[in-house]
């Protein structure tokens, strides 16, 4: 057992590259998500792929095709019943995106009961298959994370400033709702571009723990964003390194280890 | 329709699921725990899987894990309510545990039956392959979280509605909040084992979020989201009966769904009711 024999086989780099990927955009993504406290938006967004998937499966279309229809369409539908950042009220916003989460999930098990036969792969998309990914998904993959890296960097600052303080920045001229709804819209792209290749667990769980640790560490923003990033890098690659010597899925490896260093920062903070 | 065995058995348990579901979602809209509720029914699935993978009886792991996690997700919380990014990091865990436990669980059972099945019924259900006796317990648990959630209504429709003052009049509101994610443990639990995760989420936001919309009378609130709940799970059933190819639990969201979208449009603001009408 050497660490070099992770790098004997092609499907291994495979995963190491697009975990890589993954781990960058989602926490970086995932660090604006968890200060706008939308982590409930952002775990409704990772599910909406399953009756994206059922129902390009039905229509027959390519699968690609349903994810971004559907997690475009549920990014919209998120921003229209939660006021696009206008005038929220936090409770009936609960309510909203839970209504939406549960009439999405409704749907999708139309789908798979009216198509007969995608269940076996439900696991795969909510539990992720890393271990099969392709060159030409990997490919995607890279293409998905610098686009949306580069718009994440176009709107950043606005955005922070938005989500810090929504009145003020909207008193000096920043489009509070529209940026409200890109990001949904950016977060939902990113979501089911990401999770169909690693499934959607994967994604939530580098989406909010990185960056609910980083923020317990430092409050200073960009501090906090890199250090986002470097900890969901490092999470993902262990996990990725112990699921290969080991039996159990790689889902559970990089959840445990994110979410243990979370509760060690928390326990040393307070 | 009621000739059939499958029917009644649904028809009792969804009942008192619905009942449960559409009273503890009044408070769980007003308290914004949604995602509390969400988390939770994941961690139901999770503990199921975990009885599964373990070997001892399914119900009994799920209902010890997930009352046992509300409680905890009382305890650890701030004094009103639990902030959303330590329920997600603590659910993303979760949901890893289950991932792990569906794998133990699977290569156990030594690849029969279709590796998915027990973790796709986990997640939605089955209210029309209730036996008697899971029937009867799904009523029975359901009328037991209903008269936990009246005994403490009042209390902690003050603390939700104002944490200060309730806690000036001395309220116990940390203790009421955990009583009150018990209880939502016991009622996410309940409704996972017999109706589904699915089923859960729709229930417990949909009619809640409605009724906060009609009404900012705390108790014809409560009314009203039990009544909506019941209604969407009758109509659900009824309508799911008689078109074979709708599943359920996709009737019973729908409906409430477009109750809640039809409270929407009529263009009422959500209002969080007054203290005075508390007593």
């Amino acid at each position: 057992m050497r660490i070099s024999d992770l790098f004997q086989f092609h499907f291994m780099t495979n995963a190491l590259i697009a975990g890589t990927l993954v781990a960058v955009t989602a926490s970086s993504i995932g660090w604006f998500m968890v200060v706008r406290r939308q982590t409930f938006a952002g775990h409704t967004l990772s599910l909406v792929a399953f009756p994206g998937a059922a129902a390009a499966a039905l229509a027959g279309a390519p699968v690609f095709v349903g994810y971004f229809v559907v997690c475009g369409a549920g990014a919209l539908a998120l921003a229209a019943v939660t006021g696009g950042g206008e005038t929220r009220s936090i409770s009936q916003e609960s309510a909203a995106i839970g209504s939406v989460q549960a009439f999405a999930l409704g749907l999708g098990f139309l789908f798979v009961s009216l198509y007969h036969g995608l269940l076996t792969g439900l696991n795969s998309l909510l539990f992720g298959t890393f271990l099969g990914i392709t060159d030409a998904q990997v490919l995607t993959m890279l293409g998905i994370s610098v686009a949306v890296l580069l718009v994440l960097g176009a709107i950043a600052r606005p955005l922070l400033f938005a989500s810090v303080d929504a009145d003020v920045a909207r008193a000096s001229g920043v489009p509070v709702a529209a940026l409200s709804t890109g990001f949904l819209l950016l977060l939902g792209l990113a979501v089911a571009a990401t999770s169909q290749i690693t499934g959607a667990l994967l994604v939530f769980a580098l989406l909010v723990t990185p960056a609910a640790t980083a923020q317990l560490i430092t409050a200073r923003p960009a501090l906090s964003l890199g250090l986002s990033v470097v900890i969901a890098l490092a999470v993902t690659w262990l996990g990725l390194g112990i699921a290969y010597f080991s039996i159990y899925p790689v889902g559970f490896f990089v959840t445990s280890l994110s979410f243990g260093l979370y509760v060690l920062v928390r326990l040393v903070r307070r | 329709m009621l000739a059939h065995e499958f029917m009644r058995n649904a028809f009792l348990a969804g009942t008192f699921v619905a009942l449960a579901c559409g009273l503890v979602g009044y408070f769980v809209v007003l308290r914004a725990e949604v995602f509390a509720g969400d988390a939770l029914s994941h961690v139901a699935f999770t503990g199921a899987l975990a009885a599964a993978a373990a070997g001892i009886d399914l119900r009994a792991g799920l209902f010890v894990v997930t009352i046992g996690v509300a409680l905890g997700m009382g305890a650890a919380g701030s004094r009103a309510r639990a902030d959303d990014a330590v329920i997600g990091s603590f659910f993303a865990w979760v949901l890893g545990l289950g991932a792990l436990f569906l794998s133990i669980f699977t290569t156990n059972s030594s690849g029969s039956s279709g590796q998915g099945t027990a973790g796709v019924r986990v997640l939605f259900g089955s209210i029309f392959g209730l036996s008697g006796s899971e029937a009867r317990l799904a009523a029975l648990l359901g009328a037991l979280a209903i008269v936990l959630l009246l005994a403490i209504a009042r209390p902690l429709l003050f603390s939700s509605v104002d944490v200060e003052v309730a806690e000036a009049r001395g309220v116990r509101v940390k203790l009421l909040a955990i009583v009150f994610l018990g209880v939502l443990g016991l009622v996410a639990a309940e409704a996972t084992q017999a109706v589904g995760a699915l089923l859960l989420l729709g229930l417990l936001s949909a009619p809640a979020g409605a009724a906060h919309r009609l009404t900012a009378s705390p108790y014809r609130g409560m009314a009203m989201s039990a009544a909506l709940a019941l209604a969407s799970m009758w109509g659900g059933l009824t309508l799911s009966y008689f078109v074979p190819s709708l599943p359920p639990s996709t009737a019973i969201v729908s409906l409430a769904v477009t109750i809640y979208a039809a409270a929407m449009a009529l263009g009422r603001r959500a209002q969080i009711p007054k203290l005075e009408s508390i007593r």
